[in-house]
């Protein structure tokens, strides 16, 4: 028999680095034929579709800067954006940190990977960097695809802001890159969201559609006549609130705010599925999610982030109401007519004049006398006017307003034809779009003008 | 008794556990349990399911700490979950393999996660088997093809603990044979396994001691011969040149039961009877005093697979009375 001495080991193996679980993490991730595809879709979809659009008659006029994608490149990755804000991202964060703690129950690989890192702590740390890596990575995708696309379809042109403002193409890409950069803080919370639910609820499908549900119930929200104090309150208003950055002035207020709620949001949710995480009991035969603990330890945390969102909303703005009044209205439309006037004088070669000298100014009205002046609908009737250069009279044109909830309006002309009745102007050089048929605009929600009709 | 079990390390246990006990909820999933596993030794763990195999191999990983007693891996104590020592590998309830990355690929991605250089990964998957399948996503691989590359992983390591549940599953024969050859040169350099299975034959052929669980507890743990000879009386099958006569001696012999012919599985010629050795001597003798010639004398059942349902029906029917 032989006799064989065996070094004796250290009393405690230490756990891998977190480095070495994050790239672990990573490589899984990006073996997945679904990350892949997502990755391919969003690095190339983009660029082709804003090219293909920005060249078509039709422009998508509904969606924020879609009635500017043939006329600049910078238009097409808004139109991108708002698009990406509604449902890319969310089901993005769903599929790729929705699934990253779920799949290894689905596989069953929990224990060979306790085993294999032999920390519970880092593992979380790794799952959680690799998934918002990928998610990082999408989401420059889409930003970069859509610059790309619209850059070389259409060119490198200023870019008609929401204030009616022109954008030099160097101003509107700085406001564009922080546009995204906005979005992404609503991004990650949502990921959070995505991480929680996939904690939570184990293989179950219900976690990796969470963020996807979020949003659906968010998105029903930000469409409903809520207050303004709970519609910023809401994780997904930085989704809109990058809006701002495109008006005149700007609006940083909201965007601030959207951005605070949105990381509270991702930090709260990622809290609650590191506790979660830290509790599961991985040797316990029968565990397949925490099942209804999730609404109490999950659920009613976010409901109570919610309530304490509104509550120092509220007490840190003057905000009230719906944040839609007839003075904000009135300001906002005076300031995106002057801005576009002097684009129509341009595009007519007609003699320049400054916003001073216009002095505009508009006066609205919400579905007649027995309405009162506030909220979102489409029965909003003003009238701007203005002085025009040089004659000493005074101009006057009629819009329809569109509000929606979030703030945002669409504003259709109604005459007179010459200035804003029809789509074109007829200029020395043939047809070409009149800026002041249609146009979008945004008011500040969190604003306090006083009114002065 | 094959080369491993013959070998002596001048070592502490690799795994000594006194008095374990685990519980979830109401559930008690080990009820002080004992087990040593000397460093070189294959050792068996077998019982019915929910004895309590998967919750005893989950301790020894490291996954959780038992709720009472003491348990010390490779000469360290350990007091809380996930601080085991270097050496100790293994899995429990499948290889835990990724299916979208390629049999390499999950060898590399966890030797780059152990902080390894992984330049063992050619040698480990020649090991089990699986060069020529390399570069091929597990997501097309076999049970037993998935095994094999769970064995490959824990190898990796190089392990002094091995812990492994059911590796034979869905192995072929031949399959089964390259595991028991690498089990066995791991142990005859010093690793000690243990060995989950629910395959009898298996143990019996690489195991020089096992350890059965019922209702979480051990009924018995000792070497594998010792465990033959706790079943005294075993079913034998008996085919002789004249089953007529056969049937008469075995019918008036002492000590042995006739078992009745209601299987449809068995053969015209042949007799089935209960004995234990002495009896079943007896017997013999007797047939070819009488001119019977015997062309077949055989356990039914394995003297081993015999024993461990013996024990376990025993322990089954004891928890029953207790309950009662």
């Amino acid at each position: 028999m032989t006799a064989i001495t065996v070094a004796r080991p250290r009393a405690s193996a230490l756990p891998a680095p977190v480095l070495n679980g994050y790239r672990f993490e990573l490589v899984k991730l990006l073996a997945q034929w679904r990350i892949r595809l997502m990755l391919a879709a969003c690095w190339l979809g983009p660029a082709v579709l804003v090219a293909v659009i920005s060249n078509q008659n039709s422009l998508p006029a509904d969606t924020v800067f879609g009635r500017w994608m043939s006329q600049t490149g910078w238009a097409g990755t808004l139109v991108v954006l708002s698009f990406a804000c509604s449902w890319v991202l969310p089901l993005v964060t769903s599929l790729v940190t929705g699934d990253v703690f779920a799949a290894e129950d689905r596989l069953g690989t929990w224990r060979h990977l306790l085993v294999a890192v032999r920390s519970v702590r880092r593992i979380f740390a790794a799952k959680a960097l690799a998934s918002l890596t990928v998610v990082l990575l999408l989401v420059a995708g889409l930003a970069a695809s859509g610059i790309v696309g619209g850059l070389a379809a259409v060119g490198n042109r200023p870019l008609v802001g929401l204030g009616g403002q022109l954008l030099t193409p160097s101003h509107a890409a700085i406001e564009v890159l922080l546009a995204w950069a906005s979005a992404l803080a609503p991004t990650l919370a949502f990921a959070a969201v995505g991480l929680l639910g996939s904690v939570a609820l184990g293989r179950s499908p219900m976690g990796l559609l969470m963020p996807v549900l979020l949003a659906f119930v968010l998105q029903i929200a930000q469409l409903l006549p809520l207050p303004v104090l709970v519609r910023v309150a809401l994780p997904s208003y930085a989704f809109i609130a990058w809006r701002g950055l495109f008006t005149d002035p700007a609006q940083p207020g909201p965007i601030v705010l959207g951005v605070v709620v949105s990381l509270a949001w991702t930090a709260a949710a990622s809290a609650l599925a590191y506790l979660m995480f830290m509790r599961r009991d991985f040797t316990d035969p029968a565990y397949d999610g925490a099942g209804r603990r999730v609404v109490a330890r999950g659920v009613v945390p976010l409901a109570a982030l919610l309530a304490v969102t509104i509550g120092v909303v509220a007490a840190a703005t003057p905000a009230s109401g719906s944040g839609i009044d007839r003075a904000k209205l009135q300001t906002s439309l005076a300031t995106v007519f002057a801005h576009l006037y002097r684009m129509q004088s341009r595009e007519l070669h007609r003699p320049d004049v400054t916003e001073q000298q216009l002095q505009t100014s508009a006066s609205c009205d919400k579905g007649g006398s027995l309405v009162e002046d506030v909220g979102a609908g489409n029965d909003w009737r003003c009238v701007v006017t203005w002085h025009i250069p040089g004659v000493g009279a005074i101009g006057s044109a009629v819009y329809q307003l569109d509000v929606t909830p979030d703030g945002r309006y669409v504003a259709d002309g109604d005459g007179p034809q010459d200035v804003n009745g029809f789509f074109q102007v007829r200029t020395s050089t043939g047809d070409a779009p009149n800026p002041l048929w249609q146009f979008d605009g945004s008011v500040n929600l969190l604003s306090q003008i006083t009114s002065k009709g | 008794m094959n080369n491993a079990k013959a070998r002596k390390f001048d070592t502490a246990p690799a795994v000594r556990a006194r008095g374990i006990s685990k519980s979830f909820g109401e559930v008690v999933a080990l009820d002080g349990v004992d087990l040593d596993i000397p460093e070189g030794q294959i050792h068996g763990l077998v019982g019915p399911n929910g004895a309590g195999k998967t919750t005893l191999l989950g301790l020894l990983l490291g996954l959780a700490v038992p709720d009472g007693g003491s348990l010390e891996i490779l000469g360290s104590r350990v007091s809380r979950s996930l601080a085991l020592p270097d050496g100790v590998a293994g899995f429990v309830d499948g290889p835990g393999l990724y299916p979208s990355l390629t049999a390499r690929g999950n060898l590399a991605a966890l030797a780059r996660l152990r902080g390894m250089t992984g330049e063992d990964i050619g040698a480990a998957l020649d090991q089990v088997g699986l060069t020529n399948v390399a570069d091929d996503r597990v997501r097309g691989f076999s049970l037993g093809m998935r095994q094999r590359l769970g064995l490959a992983a824990s190898l990796l390591t190089k392990p002094k603990l091995l812990v492994l549940d059911e590796p034979a599953n869905g192995l072929d024969p031949a399959g089964a044979r390259h595991v028991h050859g690498v089990l066995t040169g791991l142990a005859a350099n010093g690793t000690a396994v243990l060995l989950s299975s629910h395959r009898i034959d298996d143990l019996a052929a690489l195991c020089s001691e096992v350890t059965i669980l019922a209702n979480g507890r051990v009924i018995f743990s000792g070497p594998i011969e010792k465990l033959a000879a706790e079943t005294d009386e075993l079913d034998y099958r008996l085919r002789t040149s004249d089953s007529d006569a056969a049937r008469r001696i075995a019918e008036t012999a002492t000590d042995l039961r006739v078992l009745p012919d209601d299987d449809l599985l068995q053969r015209a010629d042949s007799l089935h009877f209960r004995a234990a050795v002495p009896a079943l001597d007896e017997l013999v003798a007797r047939l070819v005093g009488a001119g019977v010639a015997v062309r077949e004398l055989a356990p039914v059942v394995a003297p081993l697979e015999a024993a461990f349902l013996a024990l376990t029906e025993a322990q089954n029917a004891a928890g029953y009375e207790d309950a009662e």
